[in-house]
């Protein structure tokens, strides 16, 4: 067995834990649909899912099996390469962005040295899966929904790169591992890109379509928007990439603003992943909050409020922040 | 007339002859036949040629008549005790509404059935509009000049005028109904959209419009609703209401069923309002009976309408903020009706349609223990109101959605027929439980809300607060019940008194016939309009001396609230349009009858 070399081994192992990751993310969005409910339930004064099995914890395997089972239907008047490959879209892009999130100091897919700039490549091209969605549905409110998406994206696209160049100045690079070494050497991001946090964490709910920026979906005015003519699996893709998105957008801050990996103030270091999780759950609980408590803006008040409020905080903490870094030179 | 200057409402005037000799004055006694009536307004005869004059006079009058209230037809061809009446196979009537006198007049117009034409009123009152169309679409009575008359509440396709007395009420009196391959086609074609049915451009000189089929499946359609909006990316440049969804022909059913069973299909006309549905009804039915209820009658009908009023506004307050995107409150607000309908459950044994009022009084007295249970809940809401308006009333959002939406002024409500809380949030303080007192609200202690901008967000604090003071109304019933009897003793109280049917055998055969044919009520017509959960709702029910109605004219708010949409909305924005629908609070059942 003389190909066995290390290099090799390195190669399988990292392929195993890719595929580890990888499984680990989808499973943690198909299962978030069971956690959502449970949770706004709570918050609504009622039950939720809780027949199937114990706390109803089978429910996201009976809905899986329904969703598998139900007839994959695509209208006759739709456009249907696109219409099949939007879902796609909606599922991967974010799923291959999760590639560049270290999870622990030894766990992560891929160590980019332009890791941020990934992210955000691929998050621009999520508005694809909207926008061929509602094109290729040829019906009118999936086509209205797709207008929506595609005007929010473009807006809040802008400042969700900005918001994050002030982390980019201070570390000195786009390479996550860096800006979680950075962070736990000096202090977490949280304290001094307070500002970058709050855009970057309105435009991630913004890139994700969750509540209160679903605009492109939102049900009481355009009926569930670009999704509106899609069933079975397909629409169970997009489902889950919501989920993902979520994931991804909490790791991300955790990752950014919270220090990856560490506890806070070094406490036991050993249980790094647990930190990464706990924190992640935290975020991904406040998505769940957002959406259980607040209404939602009109779509021309959401894009006044990026442009005009979000895009120019972004500015402000890029410059104070570049002064800064200046200044300590 | 705006909000700033408020109108100051005199007290009711029933039977106002005031313009009665104004009108003689103007168009000599001559013109006129009038009708003696038990519905609390004069009702004058026109003939047909000098209608509008006479219509444009009253809307021109010093303190002028500003709201068609209603207008409708009746069949007359069957009807027996018309002496003195004009010689008529139909007739139109016209009920007009005085703010500054507080007062109504009826002008009717006697049809032959040769010549059923009339002049339109969409001139003087645009919500004519509507009406006219149902009375075309129900009577086949057309108007000449009128804009759009088409179908409002049948199908396009359908056949016949069913109003009409020779025109079946039930469906075994058809023949067996059978789809052919043919008509199902043109029942397809029907179906298909053309811009200009609806009196719709398809585009101007450089763009070509989109039209969106909003219902009658959608969400936020509150019910089988359709509105065709011509959209602008968008903006909406138009929209055409459509409804007829939802019609049952509750007015057609009331020429059926006896005095006393008709009350269980009130019920149904407006499903959230409960026994309040009953209530105008019952006065209507007790006028022409000449019964006075008790006093306790009077305070038990009153506190379950505001029980009712009180789940109706807490849907309407969990689903508007829906509207608006919050999705939390509506799970509240329904536990809080639920609190209601246990003790309107305990009272009357049912939950949305106890049909609990009878004629002459309600079906049972209170039982044992209702007290503490009303006291329960009027503890119980005030405190969870209170959270609403922080948690969700006063969230900036909430307020950015709905401020300054679908707004309108008093001018335009009175015009359109608005009335209830979107009257009441442009400032105007018309409450018919303060300006005309029924079933002993003048007894009562409570405030009128208002507010001043008339938008959506105001239509939504009115209602609120209104829960406030159904609570106070409730509180008062709760502390002064009277002692006393739950029913009527009068002749016609239905279902009689029973008590001494054992001992005397005319009131056994009195007893008898009145349950098996139900009452038999004086030859009459009479009115009653209630401040109801939407809006004023009114019963004008005419008696021909029979056990069943002659004619039986639903008047419902949400009707008039649907027609204005287009006045309001033009301009706005898809989720304006939502936001507005929520706020008008309108079920399609009290729509389309």
């Amino acid at each position: 067995m003389s190909w066995f070399t290390p290099e090799v081994i390195a190669v399988i192992v990292g392929v195993l834990k890719a595929i580890v990751i990888l499984l680990a993310v989808v499973v943690c969005g198909a299962l978030l649909s069971f956690v959502e409910r449970r949770l706004l339930a709570l918050w609504q004064d009622r039950y939720g899912p809780n027949r199937v099995g114990p706390f109803g914890m089978f429910q996201i395997a009976a809905d899986m099996l329904k969703m598998f089972f139900k007839e994959d239907w695509t209208p006759p008047f739709a456009d249907r390469l696109i219409f099949t490959l939007a879902p796609v879209v909606a599922m991967s892009a974010l799923l291959i962005a999760f590639a560049v999130i270290p999870i622990t100091e030894t766990w992560g897919v891929a160590d980019l040295n332009i890791g941020l700039l990934f992210f955000f490549a691929m998050a621009g091209l999520t508005v694809y899966a909207v926008l061929f969605a509602g094109w290729s549905s040829n019906n009118k409110f999936a086509l209205l929904g797709a207008l929506r998406a595609s005007a929010q994206t473009l807006s809040y696209e802008v400042f969700l790169g900005l918001s994050l160049m002030g982390i980019v100045a201070q570390v000195g690079s786009f390479n996550m591992r860096d800006i979680v070494d950075y962070q736990a050497q000096n202090l977490w991001f949280i304290i001094p890109q307070f500002l970058g946090f709050c855009t970057f964490f309105i435009a991630g709910v913004a890139v994700t379509h969750r509540h209160p920026f679903d605009q492109p979906e939102a049900e009481q005015e355009l009926a569930d928007g670009y999704h509106i003519e899609y069933a079975g699996m397909k629409w169970g893709m997009f489902f889950v990439g919501e989920y993902i998105g979520i994931v991804l957008i909490s790791a991300l801050l955790v990752t950014l603003f919270f220090g990856g990996w560490h506890g806070p103030f070094g406490i036991l270091p050993q249980l790094s992943f647990v930190w990464f999780a706990l924190k992640t759950c935290f975020f991904i609980m406040l998505f769940i909050l957002l959406r259980a408590s607040i209404p939602r803006p009109r779509y021309d008040q959401m894009m006044s409020f990026g442009w005009k409020f979000c895009l120019p905080l972004t500015l402000l903490n890029l410059l104070v922040t570049g002064a800064l870094v200046l200044a300590a030179q | 007339m705006t909000a700033d200057t408020a109108l100051a409402i005199p007290p009711y005037q029933a039977d106002d002859q005031d313009i009665v000799v104004e009108l003689q004055a103007r168009f000599g006694a001559d013109t006129f036949t009038l009708q003696p009536t038990r519905t609390g307004m004069p009702v004058l005869w026109v003939p047909r040629a000098r209608l509008i004059e006479v219509l444009s006079f009253l809307r021109q009058v010093s303190k002028p008549y500003v709201m068609l209230y209603d207008l409708h037809g009746v069949d007359e061809r069957l009807r027996t005790q018309r002496r003195g009446l004009p010689a008529a196979d139909f007739s139109v009537f016209y009920h007009l509404l005085s703010i500054e006198r507080n007062s109504d007049v009826m002008i009717k117009v006697a049809l032959r059935e040769g010549d059923l034409n009339v002049p339109t009123a969409t001139g003087i009152w645009p919500n004519a509009n509507w009406y006219e169309r149902e009375v075309w679409d129900l009577y086949g009575i057309t108007f000449a000049g009128h804009p759009h008359l088409t179908r409002l509440l049948m199908p396009p396709t359908w056949e016949g005028h069913p109003l009409r007395k020779d025109y079946p009420a039930r469906a075994t009196e058809f023949d067996p109904f059978s789809l052919s391959a043919a008509k199902q086609d043109l029942e397809q074609e029907a179906l298909r959209f053309k811009p200009e049915d609806w009196g719709m451009k398809r585009g101007s000189e450089h763009e070509d419009y989109m039209f969106l089929n909003l219902g009658p499946n959608h969400p936020s359609a509150h019910g089988a609703f359709r509105i065709i909006l011509q959209l602008d990316g968008e903006e909406i440049v138009d929209c055409v209401p459509e409804i007829g969804y939802h019609h049952r022909g509750a007015e057609k059913m009331a020429e059926r069923q006896s005095w006393h069973s008709f009350i269980p299909y009130t019920d149904r006309i407006d499903y959230l309002g409960g026994v309040m549905n009953n209530l105008p009804y019952v006065l209507a039915v007790e006028k022409l009976a000449g019964i006075k209820v008790p006093d306790r009658v009077d305070f038990i009908r009153v506190m379950l309408a505001e029980f009712f009023r009180i789940t109706s506004h807490l849907l309407f307050l969990g689903t508007y903020i829906q509207d608006v995107g919050a999705m939390t409150p509506v799970f509240f607000t329904f536990t809080d009706r639920q609190r209601a309908y246990q003790v309107i459950e305990a009272i009357t044994g049912f939950r949305l349609h106890p049909a609990w009022y009878r004629i002459g009084g309600v079906a049972h007295d209170l039982p044992r223990g209702w007290d503490r249970l009303v006291k329960e809940f009027v503890d119980w809401l005030p405190k969870r109101l209170d959270e609403y308006e922080k948690a969700a009333l006063k969230n900036s959002i909430l307020i950015g959605r709905t401020k300054g939406v679908a707004q309108y002024n008093t001018k335009e409500a009175l015009e359109w027929g608005v009335t209830g809380a979107g009257l009441r949030a442009t400032g105007l303080d018309f409450d018919l439980r303060k300006a005309r007192p029924y079933s002993g609200y003048e007894n009562f202690e409570f405030e009128v809300p208002l507010a001043h901008s008339g938008d959506a967000y105001d239509r939504c604090l009115v209602r609120v607060e209104e829960m406030r003071q159904s609570i106070r109304i409730i509180d008062q019933c709760l502390r002064n019940m009277p002692e006393g009897p739950y029913k009527a003793d009068h002749p016609l109280t239905t279902p009689p008194p029973k008590e001494r049917t054992l001992q005397h055998i005319e009131t056994l055969i009195t007893h008898f016939l009145q349950v098996s044919w139900g009452p038999v009520m004086p030859a009459n017509e009479s009115f009653q309009m209630i401040e109801a959960t939407k809006g004023i709702n009114s019963y004008y029910l005419t008696s021909d001396g029979s056990t069943m109605s002659y004619r039986t004219r639903i008047r419902t708010p949400s009707f008039a609230h649907l027609q204005q949409i287009p006045a309001v909305i033009r301009g706005s924005m898809v989720p304006d349009l939502i936001a507005y629908l929520g706020s008008i609070d309108f079920v399609m059942a009290d729509v389309d009858r």
